[in-house]
């Protein structure tokens, strides 16, 4: 019954550090390696981060990162199409990737000593991909049938895509991951190589590994593959930053569905861009307040006590690369619409800006952040992404070490502080998915594109 | 965001497999024993970090229903709303203020309730106690009651504006027919409507018994500790028998086609029948044969010939879920409608080819060689063990089932599988569902 709402927010809000140190090694052409050991058992991963993704894009050439992502499985020279799969496979691996706004990542999952195996392949499709023209026109089929099935065919997420849209005019947080239809049905494979050629590189990717490793050694390995490859002396992507927003935005978004749902997001810094070292940390506390369990206040106030919600929650990440949202979102219970469920929600948020949180609540938030980072440790899979995806957006490692003491170090006056000035209305974006009738006569425009695409 | 393969299902394989790392050994040393009131402990101790999963399996999943459709599921989910005289917002606080996760759920088969506790004992303790007050002393509150009653009743419209649920609760219907397996575990509006308190009440103090339920205990505790902390969990559930055995599920005698309209720009295609149960004496044989067939993601032939080959889907796959009796044997993909028919017969014609041939000799050895040397992944966080370790349990799978994994794929030969596929899977008599828009095309086999 949890996680209706399961909107891209707030993944990482419990990252934190402990456990072994952490090695940090740099190849002559800029490849940064990050090792971390962990003995508990015979396996390791194995990541590759890239800094590219979605927010790297511009209009017209939306989702070109994420569908090179799935042809990095399309061949090289060394290994045709379907090889590195297939190797992966007999080695006893588990491997797949995945694009964000802020990066596109690649992994494998192998007993330890299969290591090579991933770091041979891993370094061959970093610079030698051949991204066949016949692969392409298929692949980007598979990536439109994705858009439908994750996108188009859901309301929710399809209102998601809209508001986001909505919320950034400059940002290029506006844009879809999987990007737009219209953009997906142009794409070109010469737009692949021109992307490819820009980010794929030692000196645009870390390489992360975790689990059962000698440091020393996966130094030696990564030499050994990555090291004879060419950097291309990447240019780091112009600020883009999001401009001034004049007052609250408010959409509707009607597509077939059964229930209402809204979207409330306020513009927030991040960890990369606060003028004020404390504010993200706040931040996150007071997301955890609001949205860390069951005895948080949106369940055990709106859904439960006032009983307006049918689900509520609010998230927000301080490790984002840019300028991101504080969230809010929920459906309504029944009986409920979703104005009453706004009022509730902002009967909240006045609570947070006019009396400090109790000593409880952030006692509480703080011994599950302490607990999360010894429960963290159960994944090597996860202590990896902590690791890569922070310093892909361009943070440390580091960060995540410091994590809880940064938490530990927020009072109940900055978490009101932060809801004083950023949960304001001239930073607000309202979406609110309308329901229109299941009529199967009546499907959807496809791909959410009004008029022809050629 | 956008992992490049994998329906949903293969994705949770796939963090199944990676959500390791723990577990001290390559494979875990299982202890098993009852407590005084008859119920079973499976444990395994582990060290390296300082914490404590619990969880204890109560044969109480849908299937358990009776013509009460939705009692089960909103048993379980009722149990932490209020128990020993604490309301909902105290039990959460007092888990949470530890820094301690709480859980439950239930499925056909299963329902359970979780503690993941750090291990130092003024943390650990306290749980404890209010976890075993949770199992033991519910208390049922009415307004909570008809609130998890009205949240289930939305849940169920929100399943009919997913293509994805509305396939799959029409595939288990048609699969099933008159079997308990058949029906929605979250229960239909009509029945949900009409449950009543007292219903919750009779199905927990039948179901929920300490001879009905396994406890299983992974973390960082000796075993003396470990008998303790199961005789005390224990000792909070009333006495009682285990649930009577399930009926046996009927064969389907013909091919059938269901067609569900639904306004959207992909159809849902989902075909099958009813597969194996576990401990089936064809486990091996069909779940190795399957894994080529369309159990491993990009490489099996399914997501080759869909997929790879065509483009016509993201996620094109079969696997068979083992249950008490023989849960469903299930292939799928999603695709745009006006590619619809043509995709359903590659997948006929790709399960055709191989129930009639069996694998090839390579494929059969790439299987094992991704079987038996992702094996250590599979065992190898203390989440991951804590779920085996259920599943071990309540399917009263023996306790060696780990330890010989590896050995018993090794053995399966091509004619197994063949033979296997050809007695067990009959391609002629599946049932195949499809929500989507009407297209000139007919799908009907």
């Amino acid at each position: 019954m949890r996680g209706w709402l399961a909107l891209a927010v707030g993944l990482f809000t419990a990252v934190s550090y402990a456990g072994s140190p952490v090695h940090e090694f740099k190849l002559d052409n800029g490849l940064r390696l990050i090792v971390k050991e962990d003995h508990r058992a015979p396996v390791m991963v194995s990541q590759v981060w890239y800094k590219v993704g979605s927010s790297y894009e511009h209009d017209g050439i939306t989702g070109l990162s994420h569908v090179l992502e799935h042809m990095m499985f399309k061949g090289t020279k060394a290994h045709p199409a379907g090889e590195f799969s297939r190797i992966i496979a007999e080695n006893g691996g588990r491997e797949n990737a995945f694009t964000s706004r802020d990066y596109t990542a690649y992994f494998q999952t192998m007993e330890a000593s299969r290591l090579p195996v991933s770091f041979e392949l891993e370094a061959d499709r970093m610079r030698n991909l051949v991204l066949p023209a016949e692969e392409f026109k298929k692949e980007v089929q598979v990536v439109m049938e994705e858009r439908r099935m994750r996108t188009d065919d859901n309301p929710q997420a399809l209102t998601y895509e809209q508001f986001n849209a909505t919320a950034y005019a400059s940002s290029p947080y506006r844009i879809p991951t999987i990007g737009w239809m219209g953009d997906l049905k142009l794409m070109r494979v010469e737009d692949l190589r021109d992307w490819y050629a820009k980010w794929y590189a030692p000196d645009n990717a870390t390489v992360v590994v975790v689990g059962d490793v000698d440091p020393q050694a996966v130094y030696r390995l990564a030499k050994k593959y990555f090291g004879p490859l060419k950097p291309s002396h990447v240019i780091a992507p112009k600020p883009r930053e999001e401009i001034a927003q004049y007052g609250p935005k408010r959409i509707v978004v009607k597509a077939p569905a059964k229930l209402p749902s809204l979207l409330m997001g306020y513009k927030a810094p991040v960890v990369l861009n606060a003028k004020t070292e404390w504010e993200p940390y706040a931040l996150e506390v007071l997301a955890s307040v609001l949205d860390g369990g069951d005895s948080a206040r949106l369940a055990s106030r709106l859904v439960r006590g006032e009983a307006v919600a049918a689900s509520a929650g609010a998230g927000y990440d301080a490790f984002d690369r840019k300028e991101t949202l504080f969230l809010f979102s929920g459906i309504p219970s029944n009986g409920h619409n979703v104005a009453d469920l706004e009022k509730a929600l902002r009967a909240q948020i006045r609570e947070v800006q006019d009396e400090p949180v109790s000593a409880a609540e952030l006692a509480r938030v703080k011994a599950q952040i302490k607990a999360d980072k010894i429960y963290e440790q159960d994944s090597i899979f996860y202590q990896a992404m902590q690791i890569g995806m922070l310093e892909t957006v361009g943070l440390s490692w580091k960060d995540a070490e410091q994590y809880f003491s940064r938490i530990d170090a927020v009072t109940a006056q900055q978490v009101q502080a932060v809801a004083r000035k950023y949960l304001v209305d001239d930073r607000l974006t309202v979406a609110e998915l309308s329901p229109q009738p299941i009529d199967p006569k009546h499907p959807p425009r496809e791909g959410g594109v009004a008029g022809h695409v050629r | 965001m956008f992992a490049r393969k994998n329906s949903l299902l293969a994705y949770a394989w796939l963090f199944l497999a990676l959500a390791f790392a723990g577990g001290a050994q390559a494979l875990p040393q299982i202890q098993s024993w009852s407590t005084a009131g008859g119920t079973k402990v499976l444990f395994v101790a582990a060290h390296e970090l300082p914490m404590l999963d619990v969880r204890v399996v109560f044969d109480a999943g849908s299937a358990r229903d009776g013509s009460l459709h939705g009692v089960a599921a909103l048993t379980n989910s009722m149990l932490g709303k209020g128990a020993g005289g604490k309301n909902a917002d105290a039990i959460a606080a007092g888990f949470e203020q530890r820094g301690a996760q709480f859980g439950s759920g239930s499925e056909r088969d299963m329902a359970w309730l979780s503690l993941r506790s750090l291990s130092e004992p003024d943390l650990l303790t306290p749980s404890l106690q209010l976890f075993r007050s949770i199992l033991g002393q519910p208390d049922f509150p009415v307004a909570d009651f008809k609130r998890e009653r009205q949240l289930t009743l939305t849940g169920l419209e929100y399943q009919q504006q997913q293509p994805k649920s509305i396939a799959e609760n029409a595939f288990y219907r048609a699969v099933y027919g008159q079997h308990p397996y058949a029906a929605n575990p979250d229960g239909n509006p009509e029945s949900v409507a009409a449950l009543r308190i007292q219903d919750l009440k009779a199905f927990y103090r039948r179901y929920y018994v300490a001879g009905n339920a396994i406890l299983v205990l992974v973390g960082d505790i000796d075993r003396k500790r470990a008998e303790a902390v199961a005789e005390d969990i224990a000792a909070a559930l009333p006495p009682g028998k285990k649930a009577a055995a399930l009926p046996e599920v009927a064969p389907l005698e013909k091919a059938s086609t269901e067609f569900i309209e639904h306004p959207s720009s992909q159809s849902h295609v989902l075909m099958g029948a009813p597969g194996m149960r576990r401990g089936d004496p064809d486990y091996f044989a069909l779940y190795v044969g399957n894994h080529i067939l369309g159990g491993s993601g990009l490489t099996s032939r399914i997501s080759e010939e869909i997929r790879e080959k065509r483009g016509l889907s993201y996620s094109a796959y079969s696997y068979f879920i083992p249950m008490k009796r023989k849960g469903p044997y299930t292939l799928g993909f999603q695709t745009r409608t006006s590619k619809r028919d043509e995709a359903l017969s590659v997948l006929r014609e790709t399960l055709r080819k191989f129930v009639d041939q069996g694998p090839s000799a390579e494929e059969l050895k790439a299987a094992k060689d991704n079987i038996i040397g992702g094996f250590p992944l599979a065992v190898s966080s203390n989440s991951k063990i804590t779920e085996y370790l259920a599943m071990i349990g309540f399917y009263g799978l023996p306790l060696d089932y780990l330890a010989s994994f590896p050995d018993k794929v090794a053995a399966v030969t091509a004619e197994q599988i063949r033979d296997a596929f050809q007695r067990r899977v009959k391609v002629d008599d599946m049932v195949t569902v499809i929500v989507g828009t009407q297209s000139s095309g007919s799908a009907a086999p």
